[in-house]
């Protein structure tokens, strides 16, 4: 089941901190829809106005011919953004799933900036993260 | 009894199997018959022939023993619960630094396990480190060995596992206790203090946090890679909040001590490091140190001195130079050991200063400059550390990789001119028994030395502790420093005698001196002080205004260029 997680980090760079995907072929592929879905997020920030809600989703009608995936979103107060594709045929993940696996990895990502060690913006190499998003990667397969 | 544990069924004998074995051959050299039933009653240790050959053949093959996992037995767990590890076997061929001591008897008593048969199963699961307690087993078998190796066999296995407890309790008490550290992720009672006198330096109030960009300068002085200090850090910081408690601390500087003699750091956090494990542990050594309670009363003029030794770092010079030292490594070793005197000598000045000057001046110049402390503290740790060199170099180079070996750490660790201030001395790791004895009996002769003098010392000790991390800081200029070490250790081991000496600021500075020769010592420090501060504010100020002077240039450099620009720009446009 393609899965993939990653975080990207706040603008202006939006550059990804953290890419994990399973499997790992096509991992390109990947890296490039959360590239461009990446722009549907700004977009939907910018729309939302003031009120920044927490959590967001992002649907992307992206369909194609040969296999098809939902992208997942999640933007933090601090923008950056977390997102999430996985296989359409995986119709067994439901929203309130989705938004429980955001909301770990948001809180796997508080840890990791508690860590003095940690300079915003670098890669996240984090294991304790790594075993996390392994974990839920799991869950879903 | 193969039959019986099942390895002929099975074809091998996998950790069930083994365990089973064993515990049967417990019993019937208890003349209980071959049974599994038999495997439920106490058992005493199954004797085994000791054959060197044998031990050596072991030796030779490791490989089949890292297929099996063992559980590490953990010191707080329960007679019943102790889980029995082969990891002699594996652990003799892991750790060739073991050292002659533990070795010879290490044959015969490799084959003595405590045969505590249920729970093996759970020994594939949730696996961390297989070093622990079997050390500890063994250890104290060793101890036995000479004695009584008859008794093994008397001994009930509830018996034995208590005998080792206590064993490694006496020894904890005694100069060897560093045996007992053969698990390396367990923290002794010297390692404890030494941490507890870290955390004080870093953070008076014991039972408060430290921040975290506090903890990380103080780690990083250790140079460590910052991938790995990240990693200790996660693992050491349990609840996540971005500030150490003493707990997380001592098993941070733990790991990160273990990390520096070699040891890889583990996936999660050792059982015997965890908060709650150590928060109890602490208790009691708290109680038993004695040393403890000398610290306790002259910390608050340790840290004073300490603090106050940080308001005369005002020089410009002074904190660049520091802050040189710390992050460069490769300052000019001359101009480091110019420092560290200027350093020390502020420190004989700051106590006069504490009964002279009003407070508040030095508490005005310390908030301003809250970063010196770590500079100036570390680089007179650095002379101090010079001065300690101990005189026997350790087994451990062997065990080391590169960073480890070249490091002070080594250093750090035989150095313990003052028992309170019992440096990096951590028990290395099982590998290296007799030197933490060496430097522990150093550290037993020391407390005997200063008995009374407890309030230098642990000056001295603070500032020590805190230099150990410059000199981990600086590993390149070592064999420079080492002149300043002797001196300063010559003069410190006991007597306060002072001399003009750099290095003798530091004992000038003991109470313990008549007020004369201290002051007239301390007005000549002071001196020397004052003249080297001001050359170096003639040098900053020379600099500063030649660099203004290009500044300007630059300035006009660049107007001109703009001008040009302009002149140009309407042609182009057109």
């Amino acid at each position: 089941w393609p899965v993939l997680i990653s975080v990207i980090c706040s603008p202006p760079q939006n550059y990804p901190l953290y890419i994990r995907s399973i499997p790992t072929e096509n991992e390109l592929k990947f890296h490039y829809t959360v590239h461009t879905s990446l722009d549907v997020v700004d977009e939907k920030i910018s729309a939302m106005g003031k009120a920044l809600v927490d959590q967001r989703e992002l649907y992307l009608g992206l369909l194609y011919p040969t296999e098809d995936y939902k992208v997942y979103g999640y933007v933090t107060n601090s923008k950056v953004k977390f997102v999430m594709v996985v296989d359409s045929s995986n119709t067994a993940l439901r929203d309130n799933e989705i938004r429980s696996m955001f909301r770990k990895l948001h809180n796997s990502y508080t840890d990791i900036m508690c860590n003095p060690f940690y300079n915003p913006g670098d890669r996240i190499h984090s294991r304790a993260f790594d075993s996390m998003v392994n974990s839920m990667m799991m869950q879903v397969c | 009894i193969t039959e019986v544990c099942g390895a002929k069924r099975v074809g091998y004998f996998g950790p069930a199997q083994f365990y089973i074995a064993l515990k049967l051959i417990a019993a019937a050299q208890s003349g209980f018959p071959v049974r599994i039933e038999s495997i439920k009653n106490e058992l005493p240790l199954p004797r085994f022939v000791a054959l060197k050959n044998d031990s050596e053949v072991r030796y030779g093959t490791p490989a089949e023993l890292h297929g099996v996992k063992f559980q590490v037995p953990q010191a707080a767990s329960e007679k019943n619960s102790y889980k029995r590890t082969d990891e002699g076997d594996k652990q003799e061929p892991k750790s060739p630094p073991m050292s002659p001591i533990c070795s010879p008897p290490a044959s015969p008593s490799t084959y003595q396990r405590v045969p505590l048969s249920y729970g093996y199963g759970k020994s594939r699961t949730g696996l961390e480190q297989q070093h622990g307690a079997p050390y500890e087993v063994r250890h104290s078998t060793h101890q036995q060995d000479g004695p009584s190796s008859g008794n093994y066999g008397a001994k009930p296995a509830l018996a034995c596992s208590t005998l080792n407890r206590s064993l490694s309790a006496e020894r904890e008490q005694q100069d060897s206790s560093a045996h007992y550290s053969d698990d390396p992720w367990r923290i002794t009672e010297e390692q404890r203090d030494y941490y507890i006198n870290q955390f004080r330096s870093l953070q008076p109030d014991l039972n408060s946090f430290i921040s975290g960009s506090v903890a990380k300068n103080f780690f990083t002085k250790s140079k460590l890679p910052i991938p790995e200090l990240s990693h200790i850090w996660e693992l050491s910081d349990v609840d996540c909040d971005g500030a150490l408690t003493l707990p997380e601390f001592c098993a941070a500087f733990h790991l990160v001590v273990a990390r520096k003699n070699g040891y890889q750091l583990p996936e999660t956090l050792p059982e015997t490091l965890l908060p709650e494990y150590l928060q109890a542990a602490s208790l009691k050594p708290m109680c038993d140190c004695t040393l403890f309670d000398s610290y306790s009363e002259s910390l608050p003029g340790g840290q004073q001195a300490r603090e106050f030794s940080r308001t005369e770092k005002t020089s410009a010079e002074e904190v660049p130079d520091n802050s040189a030292l710390l992050q460069d490594g490769k300052k000019d070793d001359k101009q480091g050991i110019q420092i560290i005197s200027t350093a020390l000598k502020t420190i004989p000045k700051e106590f006069q200063h504490l009964t002279v000057k009003p407070a508040a001046q030095e508490s005005n110049a310390l908030k301003a400059r809250p970063r010196s402390r770590s500079y100036s503290s570390t680089s007179i740790e650095d002379a101090m550390k010079k001065g300690e060199e101990p005189p026997t170099p350790p087994p451990r180079p062997q065990k080391s990789h590169s960073r480890a070996s070249s490091l002070d750490l080594n250093k750090i660790f035989q150095q313990n001119t003052q028992a309170v201030r019992s440096g990096w001395l951590p028990p290395p790791p099982p590998a290296l028994p007799p030197r933490p004895s060496v430097s522990q009996t150093e550290q037993v002769s020391e407390v005997e030395l200063h008995p009374q003098m407890n309030r230098p010392p642990s000056q001295a000790e603070e500032n020590s502790s805190a230099k150990k991390e410059v000199v981990l800081a600086q590993p390149p200029s070592k064999p420079a420093r080492r002149k300043l070490r002797t001196e300063a250790q010559g003069l410190e081991t006991p007597e306060l005698s002072p001399t003009i000496n750099v290095t003798s600021s530091l004992p000038a500075v003991k109470p313990h001196l008549p007020l004369q020769k201290q002051s007239s010592k301390q007005k000549r420090a002071i001196q020397t002080a004052i003249r080297k501060n001001k050359e170096a504010n003639a040098v900053l100020a020379r600099l500063n205004s030649e660099l203004q002077q290009q500044l300007k240039e630059v300035h006009k450099e660049r107007i001109a260029l703009e001008t040009q620009l302009e002149q140009l720009r309407p042609v182009t446009v057109l």
